[in-house]
């Protein structure tokens, strides 16, 4: 455009569409969410006014601080064990990301390694991970949960297991598309050419040009993570009762909604804004640095 | 073609040998699977009946084997906390289940699918910025905390819908709307990002270069091609029905396959969970291949390879 195009005018609002600008073209309060969750996830101890697993009969169901008979001392209000729901969420915040971050960690690992590898050799490798890959697409992982759940019992252990085998299989997919087109670039057939092992190669070389993809399918994976986990702990078939995890926390809460609503809605609506934001973060991510990835992604 | 549909049948008949594999080592992984069927009341005459009831003196394949035999003839054993066999009750909870599934699939379809079209032709504007926060909030939600605070609002405090159970159309509202969100809300985003693409084609460009109306470009030339991507998610709602059922049920304590699941955990049932586990494999299957057929119908290009 010319620069005669335009006449000069004042530009009173500058700052502010300056502002806006930014503010629409990268992702600012899923990015504040992020920070925000991580540090309260890791400072909690120091963080939560109270013990979260301590509560008391005469604080019990004390609505939160913007309500009629809210009390400064408990923001969030008290559930009905008296036990202070800042604090709670504080620990919840915690739990959800612990989870996410190992899950998505050796999952990410796991589905890594299966895709490249069964990208860059190809046949039979190929075949068996990606019908493996199938098999575990047409497993309900929901109701293989709840089974597992029946005969072991809960345990956080066990869930992170559970969920890494069934969260491997997206990564190793996107890989390996990824791997079958690295194969064939000039690189890789020099070192191939110069004697490099399978080994090496898939880990030198085809390795740094899937990283980007396997940190974008990772950002797309941790919202759904977190609901799987507060779904499966809401229902009873994920984490124990005694740890105060968001899904738990709902499901505590559920008993009272008709005379303590807070104590299911407050938790809910952490995971709903976390989830909200990670989402975005993703969706950002992949557009912004790889959005072919859209359709497989 | 043919060849297409036996590998796929082969395929879905491996997989749910597989789940019983997987169910029926669970049942024998933790011991002595007289602990999972028996509580500590039971007598020693008990056990040695249980025993030889199971088979345990046998080797371990013969037992798979005996089992599964039992299975395909629908013979669960007994329910442990229902004491009466898992098929009954599946066939007297079924009902409930699949009409409550079918309404919220209607609706996630018929608000998905146009809602996804009209954001994408209007790309930009209100009315795609409304379906899109629509499908951001089904997609960020908990199901579970969703229903909660439907009851909260619609039962509780303005008193418009029944707080639980099945009754009437009315009761049917809530529990429908909450399990159809997710779905509508990735269906909507589908059908979007695929209207999107295909409205960008050169053979859209000509048909409006051509003078034919907007109507018809939209929904006979785009619409129909658009559609194939809606089509595949298809399954993997169904499937997604399989977890948001037991969770709708849950809050709503719905009396379907569910709410029989959740009774299973919490009695740590196990033929119970095993037989619904076997069942909602077989849907789950009977459904993928049903996406396979109509894709065939939509997209002649699979026809040929």
């Amino acid at each position: 455009m010319a620069k005669t195009d335009k006449l000069p005018r004042r530009d009173y609002f500058a700052p502010l569409e300056k502002g806006w600008y930014y503010f629409r073209k990268y992702p600012i309060i899923p990015v504040s969410v992020f920070f925000l969750l991580v540090f309260v996830a890791v400072f909690a101890p120091m963080l939560a006014p109270f013990d979260p697993a301590q509560g008391s009969i005469r604080t019990r169901h004390i609505p939160p601080i913007w309500l009629e008979g809210g009390s400064a001392q408990h923001f969030f209000g008290t559930d009905s064990l008296g036990r202070d729901m800042l604090s709670r969420v504080m620990y919840g915040a915690r739990i959800a990301l612990m989870v996410a971050v190992s899950v998505l960690f050796a999952g990410g690992i796991l589905g890594t390694i299966i895709g490249m590898f069964a990208g860059y050799l190809g046949g039979l490798v190929d075949e068996i991970a990606m019908r493996t890959v199938d098999l575990l697409l047409a497993m309900p992982f929901l109701l293989v949960a709840l089974t597992v759940v029946i005969v072991f019992g809960q345990s956080l252990t066990q869930m992170i297991i559970l969920l890494i085998l069934f969260s491997w299989d997206n990564f190793a997919r996107v890989v390996r598309a990824e791997s079958l087109r690295i194969r064939n670039d000039a690189y890789v057939d020099a070192a191939r050419v110069a004697g490099a092992s399978d080994i090496r190669i898939v880990f030198r070389h085809i390795l740094p040009g899937v990283f980007g993809v396997v940190l974008i399918v990772a950002s797309l994976r941790v919202g759904q993570l977190i609901l799987i986990e507060a779904t499966l702990s809401f229902l009873g078939a994920g984490l124990p009762k005694s740890v105060p995890a968001w899904g738990v926390m709902v499901a505590d809460g559920q008993d009272w909604i008709t005379t303590a609503w807070w104590v299911a809605a407050v938790p809910g609506f952490m995971i709903f804004v976390v989830v909200m934001s990670f989402n975005f973060l993703g969706d950002w991510l992949r557009d912004y640095f790889d959005p072919r990835l859209r359709q497989r992604a | 073609m043919v060849k297409f549909f036996v590998r796929r049948i082969s395929f879905a008949a491996l997989v749910l040998l597989l789940i019983s594999i997987f169910v029926f080592s669970l049942s024998r992984a933790s011991g002595d699977p007289r602990n999972v069927y028996l509580d500590e009341y039971a007598t020693d005459e008990m056990y040695e009946a249980w025993g030889v009831k199971l088979g345990l003196d046998k080797p371990l394949y013969i037992q798979y084997l005996t089992w599964l035999g039992d299975v395909v003839r629908a013979d669960f054993g007994e329910s442990l906390y229902h004491n009466r066999p898992p098929y009954d009750l599946i066939k007297e909870r079924l009902p409930a289940t699949i009409s409550l599934a079918a309404i919220a699939f209607c609706w996630a379809l018929l608000v998905g699918i146009p809602l996804g079209v009209l954001s994408a032709v209007k790309r930009g504007t209100f009315a795609d910025y409304f379906a899109r926060g629509f499908a951001l909030l089904g997609q960020a939600m908990p199901v579970f905390w969703v229903a909660l605070m439907a009851i909260l609002i619609f039962a509780v405090e303005l008193g418009w819908l029944p707080t639980s159970r099945r009754g009437g159309l009315n009761s049917y509202i809530m529990p429908a709307l909450c399990l159809g969100w997710l779905p509508a809300a990735a269906l909507l985003r589908i059908t979007r990002g695929s209207m999107l693409e295909i409205l960008d084609g050169e053979f859209i460009k000509l048909a409006r270069a051509k003078g034919v109306s907007p109507t018809v470009v939209i929904w006979k030339h785009a619409f129909r091609n658009a559609l194939i991507a809606p089509v595949t998610l298809a399954a993997i709602i169904i499937a997604s029905f399989l977890t948001g059922t037991v969770v709708i049920e849950a809050v709503f304590a719905w009396p379907g396959l569910g709410g029989l699941s959740i009774d299973a955990i919490k009695n740590n049932d196990f033929p119970m969970m095993a037989a619904i586990i076997l069942m909602f494999g077989v849907f789950y299957l009977l459904a993928n291949m049903l996406v396979d057929l109509l894709y065939m119908v939509l997209d002649p290009r699979v026809r040929v390879e």
